[in-house]
């Protein structure tokens, strides 16, 4: 029930904000604020409850949190079917967590129609912590269209100069993949119909159908494209560049730090569960795109002038560690995978937002019109810094150990695409220091001196918190890894148990 | 023991002060917590020193150490790390260097970059330098050392890049950053594969299963040793990853003397010398690690003795000790091996702080050519010059003699062809640093010496003293190294082999006497062979071969390929679905005959269809 | 005559009218020719009709011919209004101007 109370006080402070934002745009601020702390309270139990979980050491409790299920449509078996394991969990706390942060980055950014847009990125948000929730695969597949529409209107009304062109281009390939996976959603279920006579959209249902024939290969290709296209990996990762670059700030922070994980969320929930021969037949060439991900991305980042589409690379190359991670499919890559992906949030989202607080400062996004920033922004650009130094993966910070992780798991399974995905850790370093030499370090130009005022509070507390996080992440990865142990190794299990073994 | 997790904390605290009083804090308190914090950690080490050594009057097992656990940090399925901390003989020999002549540079460097405006930047990544690297030396499990690996990495990189207006100096970070970050990957797959064949990371549980279920000679620890090599020549400057070394001396020269003469570029040595059992199980990496010493401990001679930038001499003289701690650890001479680093982190730390006494009274001259004379107006560092390359010559009875030596013997021991090239690189060594001597102190340009200034502060002066004092007497000191590490064989070689290893070095100062201040011999010089010289300068053109095999490709690719070739796909869809609509746009004309024709057209069409097939 | 052959003969007749019908729709450029052609057309289909209900002995044929000639009828009606609001705003009725409804 907790869940859906976090999903309906999102949407709720949505229309509030829509309502508001007629008459004041402080008025839409303060509501959507509202609207996130009220989430964050109902959701708070549920982390509790998690963490007390996680440390009880013999614990015989469902490894499911907050299970809630309504009937919607019962001729076609389908439910409101909510649930979090601790997978999930962290998951919805690094979504609210970066709810918090693009709305400390839209604070300021954000002047014109402000109550659609708070409209909007509680919508997302609300769709988001669905996608993470929901386990009914209709459920699923409306919230997964939830969240795509509002981050739609978000590129599209507040984005940058070329913004109807990127804005298509993500709902294109978005929308035309997640048709696919609709496809093979209704297909699973009529299989799962006929093999036991019952309609269900239920995950738990599913998980028994019997998918070990060619078909289940397709289908679970229709799942793999949409995921993909959403994590994104090459070669289905052209939207991103351009929707970053386009997006305001707080968009590109939504996209870059929670909307990317759930086409990562997708793959680990549905991928080797529902399909798990198909899934390990399908390993050795998920794992060439994903070491091509990160390799084919860290090269295409260093060649960028672009702030915004050099980080959106370097995403890309961060994503392709989690295709690898699972795929490799055991413990510590999976583990790894999670690790990363809250670490790529939060580094990501700080660099999403320093780049849009450069924006705002210099009017420019090109790399050669900055230099020199560093004596005029001493605060801004030493986080920069740090960003980027977490981004090529430094130890101490959380991108390391997720790295770490999926790479020593990834080499149990496959030692060559692990020892080529090693290779990008000579690229990061490359493309994430670039930032540094071109935009921070050197003489200042003529473009970079105009208007240089330093961080203010609100910009610091926003960044403060992903520094927090991200140093907390590096030296005690346990206390995220503990939540979603258990979680993880019922699923690893599921991805084996019932199959030929991965 | 229960305040060995001090040691590199404190450190970390003074860098997280510094960090959070973002540059108001006035310098004399910077200062304080700059230095204030290593010498803190300095004074930890001591005491843990007098318990360790308590501990081992009590009866300790030979060699074993302590290990102090703090938290658990990476966990999952057979993943189980800890952050803790393990001492023993070798991280304490390490605890001495690092954070002894740590302090002493901290001082030194608080009067040196007294005039930067960027003073508490300064501090803030010494410390935190120090932390890294503490954490190297002090980790239990190989993923905790790498974590302080990557950290002083990184240390590196921001201080060679301080003065980071000028766009070389960010270069040659960047260079040195990815060059042994390119060891690192090394490193980190040497890692991978021991997790996979022996399950667990921790170093101890490594190295006894490791002599359990290997046997000598076997491929897979021949594979790990090459690959844990790997990253030890990246860190260490030593071939074929070295060129990033004399491009670091961009940085303000105390960084030089920390970072790039005594802590971090011995990091290779110290991983080595940690993991020497796997080392051992395979007779081919062990000559690998030796002929990688041999042969760079000669290039870098080499290519020392045609340098003009008095940091660079230094710098190349540097991957040439390396290189001779690389062969003692080949030819198992382990104790010598962390003997000699020790020694060298002192003398080779004086050598660079004199340097930069020089350097900031010429007013960041560096050019040898431009300097002469200098005996008479600079004293102090003249006489500590002279120690320090005295020590580097390794002249009895200094400390370098007594540290160069044994790993002489070692070689011969082991294969004469090693000790020959070894004696070779004395001798080189001998010509270069006689050379260097010549021409800053005595030999004098036309025009007479150049102007100096005497430099400001008191800080110059003492740690210059100390750590010459220190160099001349610490061929008399125990390492409790030794107690770690496997004992070196006695070794009996005939007397010319002694003889030869000392005289050697005398005549290679003799001969650089003749050529540089008496100006004959000039033949020796290579006065006519400019092709050649510059072949030496530039460091044997393995700048140009990298340059010309990995760096312009990349470059190429990524300019050829800025705008993402897998984009024309989606760009493809679009012209084509354009295309098609201008094309059947051309139907829609508003000419109703047209549309009546075709509408006849496809019925007459359809129905005929219909009928005939 | 046999009914085979008066109904082969009318069937030929409407298509021979439909034809003309159609080449008048294709050739003619005025309007009110175009809607005397179109007229044409639904005669020979109006023809096509009886013949085939005659030939049956059926009524369907007749009532789909009463049908067709209110159809044309209703056309005739509409047609001839839409060509007078059309010369009156073009000032002609020829349909090759007549094209702005093109893409």
């Amino acid at each position: 029930m907790q869940l859906i109370g976090v999903i309906i006080s999102l949407l709720a402070a949505g229309f509030l904000a829509l309502a508001l934002g007629q008459v004041s745009a402080k008025a839409a601020r303060y509501s959507a604020l509202a609207g996130l702390v009220v989430a964050t309270v109902i959701f708070f139990p549920v982390l509790m409850l998690a963490i007390t979980d996680a440390n009880s050491v013999a614990s015989t409790n469902s490894v499911w949190l907050a299970q809630a299920s309504i009937d919607w449509i019962p001729r076609f078996g389908i439910h409101w079917l909510f649930a979090a394991d601790g997978i999930a969990v962290v998951l919805i706390a690094l979504t609210l967590v970066l709810g918090y942060i693009s709305l400390l980055s839209a604070w300021n950014e954000i002047t014109e129609r402000c109550g659609l847009f708070y409209f909007c990125l509680l919508f997302t948000l609300a769709g988001v912590v669905g996608v993470f929730s929901a386990l009914d695969l209709f459920l699923f597949f409306v919230f997964w269209e939830v969240m795509l529409i509002p981050m739609f209107l978000i590129i599209v009304i507040w984005g940058h100069e070329n913004r109807y062109y990127a804005a298509l281009k993500f709902f294109i390939y978005t929308q035309a993949s997640s048709l696919l996976m609709l496809l093979a959603m209704l297909v699973l279920v009529h299989m799962h119909w006929q093999q036991t006579g019952m309609i269900s959209f239920s995950w738990f249902d599913l998980l028994e159908t019997d998918t070990s024939g060619s078909l289940g290969f397709w289908l679970m290709l229709g799942f793999f494209v949409a995921f993909v296209v959403k994590l994104p990996g090459v070669p289905v990762h052209n939207w991103l560049p351009d929707a970053h670059t386009q997006a305001p700030t707080p968009g590109s922070i939504l996209l870059a730090g929670i909307l990317l994980k759930t086409g990562a969320y997708g793959l680990l929930r549905f991928i080797f569960p529902l399909f798990p021969e198909a899934a390990a037949s399908f390993t050795p060439i998920a794992m060439i795109l994903g070491v091509i991900s990160v390799l084919y991305a860290a090269k295409l980042a260093f060649a960028q002038n672009d702030i915004k589409r050099l980080i959106a690379y370097a995403s890309i190359s961060h994503m392709g560690f989690v295709t690898l991670g699972i795929f490799a499919w055991n413990m510590v890559s999976l583990q790894g995978t999670l690790v990363q992906m809250v670490a790529h949030g939060l580094s990501s989202a700080g660099l999403f937002a320093i780049a849009g607080l450069l924006q705002q400062r210099l009017h420019t996004r090109a790399l050669d019109q900055m230099g020199g920033l560093w004596p005029q922004i001493p605060r801004l650009s030493a986080l920069m810094m740090f960003f980027a130094i977490a981004a090529l993966g430094l130890p101490g910070l959380g991108n390391f150990v997720g790295e770490f992780m999926v790479l020593l798991g990834t080499f149990q399974a496959n030692p060559l695409a692990a020892i080529l995905a090693a290779l990008g850790m000579v690229l990061a370093p490359v493309y994430a220091l670039i930032i540094l030499q071109k935009g921070f370090f050197g003489e200042a130009t003529a473009d970079s001196k105009t208007s240089s005022d330093d961080l203010v509070s609100h910009e610091i507390l926003m960044l403060a918190i992903l520094v927090v996080g991200l140093i907390v992440l590096g030296f005690w990865p346990g206390l995220m890894t503990g939540l979603s142990e258990r979680g993880m190794l019922d699923l690893m299990q599921l991805g084996i148990a019932t199959g030929a073994g991965g | 023991m229960d305040i060995l997790w001090l040691i590199p904390t404190l450190p970390l605290l003074g860098f997280t002060i510094l960090v959070l009083s973002s540059g108001r804090m006035p310098r004399e308190k910077a200062r304080v917590v700059g230095i204030g914090s290593i010498a803190l950690s300095f004074m930890t080490t001591l005491y843990i020193a007098t318990q360790y050594y308590a501990a081992a009057s009590h009866g300790l097992d030979h060699g074993a150490g302590f290990t102090v656990s703090l938290w658990p940090w990476i966990v999952a399925g057979d993943l189980n790390l800890n952050f803790s901390l393990y001492l023993d003989g070798l991280s304490l020999s390490m605890l001495f260097v690092i954070t002894g002549v740590g302090t002493l540079i901290h001082i030194y460097a608080s009067g040196y970059m007294w005039d930067d405006p960027d003073y508490t930047r300064f501090f803030t990544y010494m410390n935190l330098f120090v932390a890294a690297m503490l954490m190297l030396v002090l980790a239990d499990n190989l993923v905790l050392m790498f974590l302080g690996w990557e950290g002083v990495g990184l240390c590196s990189f921001l201080l060679i890049g301080f003065w980071y207006k000028d766009p070389e100096n960010g270069f040659a970070a960047r260079k040195a950053f990815v060059v042994t970050r390119a060891g690192d990957t090394a490193f980190a797959i040497g890692l991978f594969l021991l997790f996979r064949e022996l399950g667990s990371l921790e170093i101890q549980e490594i190295l006894h299963r490791a002599t359990d279920e290997w046997e000598v000679g076997a491929n897979m620890p021949t594979l790990i040793a090459i690959l844990l090599l790997g990253g030890a020549v990246g860190k260490s400057a030593q071939l074929p990853l070295q060129t990033w070394l004399p491009d670091a001396m961009a940085g303000p020269t105390p960084v030089s003397a920390l970072i790039h003469a005594a802590t971090m570029v011995t990091a290779g040595v110290y991983l080595i010398a940690r993991t020497h059992p796997v080392f051992l199980l395979s007779p081919t990496a062990m000559t690998l690690v030796a002929s990688v010493g041999l042969i760079t401990l000669l290039i870098a001679g080499f290519t020392a003795l045609n340098q003009w930038d008095i940091k660079r001499v230094l710098a190349y003289s540097t991957m040439s000790q390396i290189g001779y701690m690389f062969l003692a650890l080949g030819v198992e001479a382990w104790d010598s091996s962390i003997f000699h680093l020790m020694t060298h982190a002192l003398f080779k730390a004086l050598l660079f702080l004199t340097a930069g006494s020089i350097i900031l009274a010429l007013h960041h001259e560096q050019d040898i050519r431009k300097m002469g004379g200098l005996r008479k107006q600079l004293p102090v560092p003249f006489w500590c010059f002279l120690i320090g390359s005295a020590c580097l010559i390794a002249l009895p009875p200094t400390s370098g003699f007594w540290s160069k030596e044994p790993i002489l013997l070692a070689a011969w021991e082991v294969d004469p062809v090693f000790w020959a090239g070894a004696v070779l690189g004395a001798f080189l060594t001998a010509i270069y640093t006689t050379r260097l001597m010549i021409l800053v102190f005595f030999y004098t340009p036309e025009g007479g010496p150049p102007e100096t200034h005497e430099p400001k502060g008191w800080q110059l002066h003492p740690p210059l003293i100390i750590l010459a004092a220190l160099s001349l007497v610490a061929g008399a000191f125990h390492l409790p190294a030794a107690d770690a590490l496997p004992h070196a064989h006695e070794h009996h070689p005939p007397l010319w082999v002694e003889v030869t290893g000392i005289l050697l070095p005398l005549v290679g100062i003799f001969i650089g006497y003749q050529v540089f201040l008496k100006e004959k011999w000039q033949g020796l010089r290579l006065a006519n062979q400019q092709a050649l010289r510059d072949f030496l300068a530039k460091g044997w053109g393995f700048d140009w071969l990298y340059d010309a095999l990995l760096v312009k490709p990349f470059l190429t690719l990524a300019r050829l390929n800025r705008n993402d070739l897998v984009d024309l796909v989606p760009k493809g869809v679009v012209v084509a679905s354009t295309q098609c609509y201008y094309f059947f746009s051309r139907g829609q004309n508003g000419q109703l005959r047209f549309y009546v024709a075709t509408m006849a057209a496809a019925a007459i069409m359809i129905i005929s269809l219909a009928l005939f097939t | 005559m046999t009914d085979a052959v008066i109904i082969d003969h009318a069937f030929i007749l409407a298509a021979i009218l439909f034809c003309l019908g159609l080449t008048g729709v294709l050739v003619r450029r005025n309007l009110v020719f175009v809607l005397i052609s179109l007229e044409v057309m639904l005669n020979a289909a109006g023809l096509a009709f009886i013949a085939a209900g005659s030939a049956w002995g059926q009524a369907d044929g007749q009532i789909m011919f009463l049908a067709v000639v209110t159809l044309g009828a209703a056309e005739v009606a509409v047609g001839l209004g839409l060509t007078l609001l059309l010369f009156r705003r073009f000032n002609s009725i020829d349909i090759d101007q007549l094209n702005k409804l093109k893409g």
